[in-house]
Order: structure tokens, then sequence, then C-alpha cells
């Protein structure tokens, strides 16, 4: 276990797969924000494409979209992210990747806490004479993202999990640098448990604050 | 549908304003489609000789189907033994005896919180060496064990929540007859909870087929994999990504339509159902709201692949 942490730099790799799952996870935010919105609105239209969007993107392996990003997108489309570098241009391609597969993800987590909100609370609102935007600050929102507090940790974390994916396109992020050493040294239990913890390590604690988090803040009903 | 938590009926002004709306998602709709086809008429994907191949029997027969029997092969073999799994440890979590509580409990948080494609390349290399099964089927074997620990896992908290988000008075009424706890468990619980985590376990269904995509990584001959082999031999890279993807939404579209029916069914034969907490990972939705305390648990590993 030690001539691989000291062959091999397991950290930088890890540092990689922070970095993906940070810009993914503020990427695939900004996107399942909008997506959601589309989709809780009252224009049909929009929710019919907010609705295409998830089904679309929630059935498709992410695994396909990351080869298709190099194999179909830049190889034959020519949509490169970054013509100077191969190795930089996978790793935007992953984080566009990863940030448009998760948003659905975060789409359906958004939603399903603005569904947690009974239809009394937006009633009850009205009658008492909010305005549209006064019920949507003062009553539904708080309300609603304290309800999206726990699938969104789970959205999060699957994420974090999910960046390993990008090792099929060739990003030396932790899953890359695994293959990498499996294919010199041969597989083993000492270095399935280094990546293996490395996981737990990123995930585990992200897992506790969520639910302690949603539990503090769930509304009582 | 949410809107009617979120919007007053409309007036008139508002009425414009969605018509306003409404021709802005259309734009947006066409803008979208537009900006596709061009790119892809700029690349000259459009050209119907690429496209065509798809009409005939030999690249169904050749390429497409053996990618989807294989596909199917590795999600069933996985979602049986997964079922297994999960069935085992969930029940082990609800051990009387604490050390098997705890063993369990350890085991399916640690293959929860582990990536897929983690464990498939060290299973195949593991396989590999040791020459544990014939060298063709070590791929197929490197993915179902890589997805049976995961969605193991995951059932493992499907059968324990299920368990707790039954009425207490089930265990109550079960042992005042004098049935032992693990008689409880077998002959009243257990059943309830099984049914009440259909629907669930069908939505993680979609999560093992999606993620035995993850098989390219490691050469296991899934549909991915022969669509990029019929890329190469038809030079229609782009289509043949595109048909696989639609493929597989298809798929994963029918086991969702199917978890909906089953849950429909059973809430109308008055049974509360455990939702989908994560596969169809649309579960958090409800997740939060039902069964008391693990079921928002269970959600945070569920997207993979």
């Amino acid at each position: 276990m030690g001539d691989i942490l000291g062959e091999y730099d397991v950290l930088a790799a890890f540092w990689l797969t922070i970095q993906l799952a940070f810009f993914s996870a503020i990427g695939s935010l900004l996107i399942g924000t909008v997506v959601a919105i589309m989709r809780v609105s009252p224009v049909r239209i929009l929710q019919l494409l907010g609705t295409w969007y998830v089904n679309i993107f929630r059935n498709t392996p992410l695994t396909l979209l990351m080869v298709f990003s190099i194999l179909g997108a830049t190889f034959i489309l020519g949509i490169n992210l970054a013509p100077d570098s191969i190795t930089d241009n996978a790793k935007r391609w992953a984080i566009v990747m990863l940030s448009i597969y998760h948003a659905a993800f975060v789409c359906e987590a958004l939603r399903s806490g603005v569904n947690t909100v009974p239809a009394g609370q937006a009633e009850a609102a009205r009658s008492v004479g909010m305005t549209f935007g006064q019920s949507m600050r003062h009553v539904i929102l708080p309300q609603a993202f304290r309800g999206s507090i726990a699938p969104l940790g789970s959205t999060l974390i699957a994420l974090i999990k999910n960046t390993t994916v990008a090792a099929v396109i060739g990003v030396a992020e932790a899953a890359g640098l695994m293959s990498e050493i499996v294919e010199n040294k041969g597989s083993s239990i000492g270095i399935f448990l280094i990546f293996a913890l490395g996981f737990v390590i990123l995930t585990l604690p992200l897992g506790v604050l969520f639910t302690s988090m949603s539990r503090r803040l769930a509304v009582k009903r | 549908m949410s809107t009617s938590v979120l919007f007053d009926a409309p007036g008139p002004r508002a009425r414009r304003r969605y018509a306003l709306l409404t021709m802005l998602g259309v734009l947006l709709a066409l803008g979208g489609i537009y900006f596709v086809l061009r790119k892809m008429a700029e690349a000259s994907q459009l050209s119907p000789d690429l496209w065509t191949p798809f009409l005939t029997a030999e690249v169904w027969q050749q390429y497409l189907i053996p990618g989807i029997l294989g596909t199917l092969k590795a999600a069933a073999i996985s979602m049986v033994l997964a079922g297994i799994f999960g069935l085992v440890f969930g029940i082990g979590r609800l051990s009387q005896v604490s050390a098997i509580r705890w063993v369990s409990s350890v085991v399916v948080e640690f293959f929860r919180s582990v990536p897929v494609l983690i464990m498939m390349i060290f299973f195949f290399g593991l396989y590999a060496q040791n020459n544990v099964f014939d060298s063709e089927l070590n791929p197929l074997a490197a993915v179902v064990t890589g997805l049976t620990l995961y969605n193991g896992s995951v059932v493992a908290e499907l059968v324990r929540s299920g368990v707790y988000s039954l009425p207490r008075g089930q265990s109550e009424a079960g042992l005042s007859i004098g049935l032992s706890p693990s008689q409880v468990l077998r002959s009243i619980q257990l059943p309830q909870a099984l049914t009440a985590m259909l629907p669930a376990l069908i939505g993680q269904m979609v999560v093992v087929l999606k993620d035995s995509a993850l098989g390219y990584a490691i050469t296991y001959l899934e549909l991915l994999n022969w669509s990029k082999t019929l890329g190469s031999a038809y030079a229609n890279t782009v289509p043949a990504y595109i048909v696989a993807a639609l493929l597989f939404i298809v798929m994963n579209y029918l086991l969702t339509v199917a978890a909906r029916l089953v849950e429909r069914r059973l809430s109308s034969r008055g049974r509360t159902t455990l939702h989908d907490v994560g596969p169809v990972q649309g579960g958090p939705d409800r997740a939060s709201t039902v069964g008391g305390t693990s079921v928002q648990k269970m959600g945070p590993t569920n997207t993979a692949g």
C-alpha cells in the first residue's frame, strides 16, 4: 500500500475528483434550477420542455454522455472546449456532461421540495392579501428549500461518485489513476481500499451533514 | 401538479404574460433544435447514408440486439443477486444481535459510498489475475459484482426502511399473540415491506440498467460498446450513439412507467408504498415525507452512472 502511495500521486487524482465535483455541482445547480422553474411554471410548453429534459437525461447512462462528448462531439461535430490541450478538453467536457446529467436530478430534488408545501400554505398567503412575490418569498420558497435539502444532498453525493465516470474519456481522476495502477501492478485489496476509502471520506461526512441539516430544518407539519 | 400550490388562476394580464412565455418557450425549443441540427449538418452528420443502416436487419442483428441483450443480461443477473444481497443485509440490519446489525451496517454503508466503477475496475483485475472465471466471462462477472454490491446495499436500505415504515401496531400485534421477534419479522413485517417497496425496486432497475453501461470501461460488450463498434463499422459514430441513447431511454422509461403502474395498483388496494428513493431519482420527491427516520437517509447514493 505504501509503495503505491509513494509511486503514484493519489492525492492529485482525488484533487481532480474534487475539482470535477465542485464545478459540476455549480453547473448542475444552475441548469437544474432553470429546469425546475420551467417544470413548476404555469406555462404548458415550458413544463413540457422541462419534463423532456428530465426524462431524456435521467434515463441516459452518464457513460454514454461521456463517451459521446469525446468521440462524437469533439472528434466529429468539432466542438472542442480547449483546442490546445486534449486533457483540458476532456476535463471540461466531463464537467459539462456531469452538469447536464445531474441537472435532471437537481431539478427533481427542487421540485420535490416545492411539492412538500401543502396547497393550504399558498392559499392562506393569498387570502391574507400577499402578492405573488410576497407569498413566494415569505411562505413558499423557505419551506420548499427546506424540503429539498435531503434530495439535494443525495444528488451531490451521487455526483461526487459519478465523477469517476470521467475516467472513460481519459480524465486522470481517482478511477482513471486506479485503472492505470491496476494495469501496471495488478489488482489488489490494498489498491481498492485506498480508492474506496477516499470516496468514503469524501461522501460520508456530507451524508451525515445533509441528513442532520434536513432533520434540523425540517418543517414540522 | 404543483402549479396549484404556486399559482392562482390567471387573470387577463397573467394570461397575456403566459402567452408571451409560451412564445419564448417555443423559440427556446426551436433554437435548441436548430443549434443541434446545424452542428450536425456542418459535420455532415445528417446525410441519409449515415442513418439508413438503422433500417437494415443487419445492423440490428449484428450490433444493436446483441448490445441490448448484453445490457439486459448484466442487469437481470445483477438485479436478482442484488435482491438476495439486499434481503440478507437488510434483515441483518434489523437483527436482534447487535454484532450482526453492526457488521451489516458497515457493509451496506461502505458499498453505498464507493463508486460502482471503482468496484468494477478492482474486480475485473482481480478476476483476471486469479483466473476465477473463464477469461471471456471476466468482464461480465466484474460488472455483475460491482452492480450487485452497490445496488444490493440500496435494496438493503429499502428493506430496512420498508419495515420501519410499517405501523408499530403490526409488530406489537404479532408479539402480543406470542410470536417471537424473528417470526414477527418473517411472517408479518417482511411480506408487507416487500410489497411496499416493489415500485422502488423496479425503479432501482433503472439504475442497474444505466450503470451496466459502465461495463464499457472494462470491455464488457453491452449496448454502448456495441454502438461504438457499429459506429466505426459504418462510419456513423454520432447516429450510432444517438440511437443507443434512444434505446436506453425507451427501456428505462418503460421501467419507470411500470413502477408507477405498480404503485398506483398497490395504492388502489389501500397499501402505502415506499417511494422510489433515488433510482429514478425523482424518488427523493416524496422520500423526505415518507416513513420516518431512515427513508431520507436512503437517498444519498443513488444516481450512479
